[in-house]
């Protein structure tokens, strides 16, 4: 597979009155043909400035970029007319009807009449906007406008689409109604996709590969499962009470109750065993662990405790997020920047 | 179209996997990339009729106001008029150049503020990512100006016909010319202010409105500036407008070869020049 994006050293460095401010500290960043990569990180990080400089529309301070085989500082229309880019405003002019932003977006891209024609009345179809042709763009529901800026995205039939929070300001519906479009049109035009978010549950469910920019900085970079197998566990909470029900050994004088039996019991398993020192007036105790693979653990654990005489009341399983990769990297949470 | 349809001949088919657009080069590209924007710009007059309406029916009131007035004063003021006298026919000789170019400043001057919208929602930096002639984005917007320009001068001069203005066709077509030049350059200086505002639309109407309104008065559009103090007469001399005015005062006057036309172009073509100057550069550097 070739390499359709190349970054070496990107850099770039704002000026503002007296204050520098470096918003990307020298990314190398790889992407090769047919993935589908997320940019993940907090508002600020340097995603989209990222994103704006690999799309030539921002020029870097430093470094280079090669996108779908042009640089983007000597070449920046060979690479504008070789990808899609939907920005995090509307692309549509607000006082444009549907159809004409789409035939201008043709005309932009020195596609002929009949050819931006038909393109349009292709995507109008492909992206359920049938019957909007002549609205004007302020007048569609938040979805339809975003759909149309997918569509106008490409016009041009690229290869590479970059999408800057394509999903912000959505509604849970709305986002699911655009990600399904977004594969459909990935699947039709075989594209290679680039995407910021600061959902993570967005990057977790759709991207292949989840890129991690904090400070200006790429501080992770894998598949979503090989993130948290790395950088965060499950956590498999357990509730245990001395053994009565079930499989436990009769009578009651050799009750099993103390840490110690607790640890042995769960000692051949993987993962870190924590106790809580409270014991509940029944003798329930609540036991954590924490290990790269909860879903096999849980039942491991169960049977163990269930072996060594205990009863277990109750089980939960929390698999690791994003949020808890995040977390571990830099120490704060990106659900609450998020918010 | 024909700019359009000649390019699509000479484009090369695209070598690179998925990608069907090639790049243009050129001044070719330049053209139909102007084309391109323009005719754009134009499709938002020709969908919305009511805001041409309005736009046409605006200086005919103005002037239907404000002519009733000057005939009476301009008289007054004594050798403001051509013909020196106080009849409406004088006063409209004199009074529609100046209306003219007042809606052409006024439109002109304007043209930022809807890049200032664009620039809000989204859409002009959609156009910023399309491989279009970063010069193209900023000349195709300002040409939209002329268009209705063209379309209001002509009815104003036509309109005034039956109130004994006397209309010369070949010099109110170099006329509106002049004023296109003129307008081309104001409409680029206007956007160029668009993008030095960004999202703070208060300076930008904050700039063109105390820009505005003394270069109208210090053109001698509305009033005559003969009755004013000296620093005034000075101060319009150093005014590319009132070359403008007093150029269009000769052309519609029934004056071709005169050395106020001359001097109006030199000042529309240099308000032409700096405007399209400093807009190219903003357009490159604004991102």
């Amino acid at each position: 597979m070739s390499t359709v994006i190349r970054a070496r050293g990107l850099t770039k460095t704002f000026h503002r009155k007296s204050e520098t401010v470096e918003a990307v500290k020298g990314i190398d960043v790889d992407v090769r043909e047919g993935e589908l990569v997320a940019f993940l990180g907090p508002n600020g990080a340097g995603k989209s400035t990222t994103l704006r400089m690999l799309t030539s529309l921002l020029e870097p301070t430093a470094g280079t970029a090669e996108v779908a085989g042009y640089d983007v500082t000597r070449h920046p229309a060979h690479v504008r007319s070789q990808i899609g880019f939907i920005g995090q405003g509307n692309g549509g002019g607000f006082s444009y009807r549907v159809l004409d932003e789409l035939h201008n977006q043709g005309r932009f891209y020195g596609l002929g009449s009949a050819e931006y024609s038909r393109r349009a009345a292709e995507l109008l179809e492909a992206l359920d906007l049938g019957g909007l042709e002549k609205r004007t763009v302020q007048s569609l529901s938040g979805g339809q406008r975003r759909r149309l800026d997918v569509a106008l995205g490409l016009m041009n039939h690229p290869p590479l689409l970059f999408l800057d929070e394509p999903t912000t300001g959505l509604d849970p519906h709305a986002r699911a109604n655009l990600w399904e479009h977004i594969g459909a049109m990935r699947e039709r035009y075989g594209m290679t996709i680039v995407l910021t978010t600061h959902y993570l549950d967005e990057a977790d469910d759709m991207a292949e590969r989840v890129v991690v920019i904090d400070h200006g900085e790429i501080i992770a970079d894998a598949t979503p499962s090989e993130l948290k197998r790395d950088h965060s566990d499950d956590l498999v909470t357990l509730v245990v009470a001395p053994g009565s029900a079930g499989g436990a050994p009769s009578g009651t004088d050799l009750l099993p109750d103390d840490e110690a039996t607790l640890r042995t019991a769960l000692a051949s398993g993987d993962g870190e065993v924590r106790t809580d020192g409270a014991v509940a007036a029944d003798g329930a105790r609540t036991v954590r662990i924490s290990t790269a693979h909860g879903d096999t653990r849980l039942p491991e654990a169960i049977e163990a405790l269930r072996v060594a005489g205990f009863a277990v009341r109750s089980a939960e399983l929390r698999q690791a997020s994003l949020d808890d990769v995040f977390l571990n990297l830099t120490g704060r949470s990106l659900r609450e920047e998020a918010a | 179209m024909t700019a359009q349809t000649n390019l699509s001949a000479t484009r090369t088919t695209g070598g690179r996997p998925g990608g069907d657009v090639s790049v243009r080069t050129g001044a070719g590209k330049l053209v139909a990339d102007t084309w391109a924007v323009f005719t754009r710009e134009i499709l938002l007059v020709l969908r919305d009729p009511f805001t041409l309406i309005f736009s046409l029916l605006q200086p005919l009131i103005f002037l239907g106001l404000f002519g009733p007035l000057l005939t009476g004063a301009v008289g007054g003021f004594g050798g403001g008029t051509p013909g020196g006298g106080g009849s409406t026919a004088d006063t409209l000789q004199w009074f529609v150049p100046g209306v003219i170019v007042m809606i052409s400043l006024f439109g002109t001057s304007m043209s930022g503020s809807n890049l200032l919208y664009e620039m809000m929602t989204g859409s002009y930096e959609r156009v910023l990512a399309t491989p279009l002639d970063r010069s193209a984005i900023l000349v195709g917007r300002a040409l939209k100006e002329f268009a209705p320009l063209v379309v209001q001068g002509l009815l104003i001069a036509v309109v005034c016909v039956p109130f004994g203005f006397t209309l010369y066709p070949l010099h109110l077509l170099v006329g509106l010319l002049l004023l296109g030049l003129f307008g081309v350059g104001v409409g680029a200086l206007s956007i160029s202010l668009a993008l030095a505002a960004k999202n703070r639309e208060w300076l930008f109407w904050g700039v063109q409105q105390s820009l505005l309104f003394p270069l109208l008065i210090l053109s001698g559009m509305m009033l005559p500036l003969e009755a004013g103090p000296a620093w005034m007469q000075t101060a319009a001399m150093f005014n590319p407008l009132t070359y403008i005015v007093d150029a269009e005062r000769a052309l519609l006057a029934g004056s071709l070869v005169d050395t106020d036309v001359l001097w109006g172009f030199a000042a529309a073509a240099l308000t032409c020049a700096v405007g399209l100057w400093v807009g190219i550069r903003r357009t490159r550097r604004t991102t």
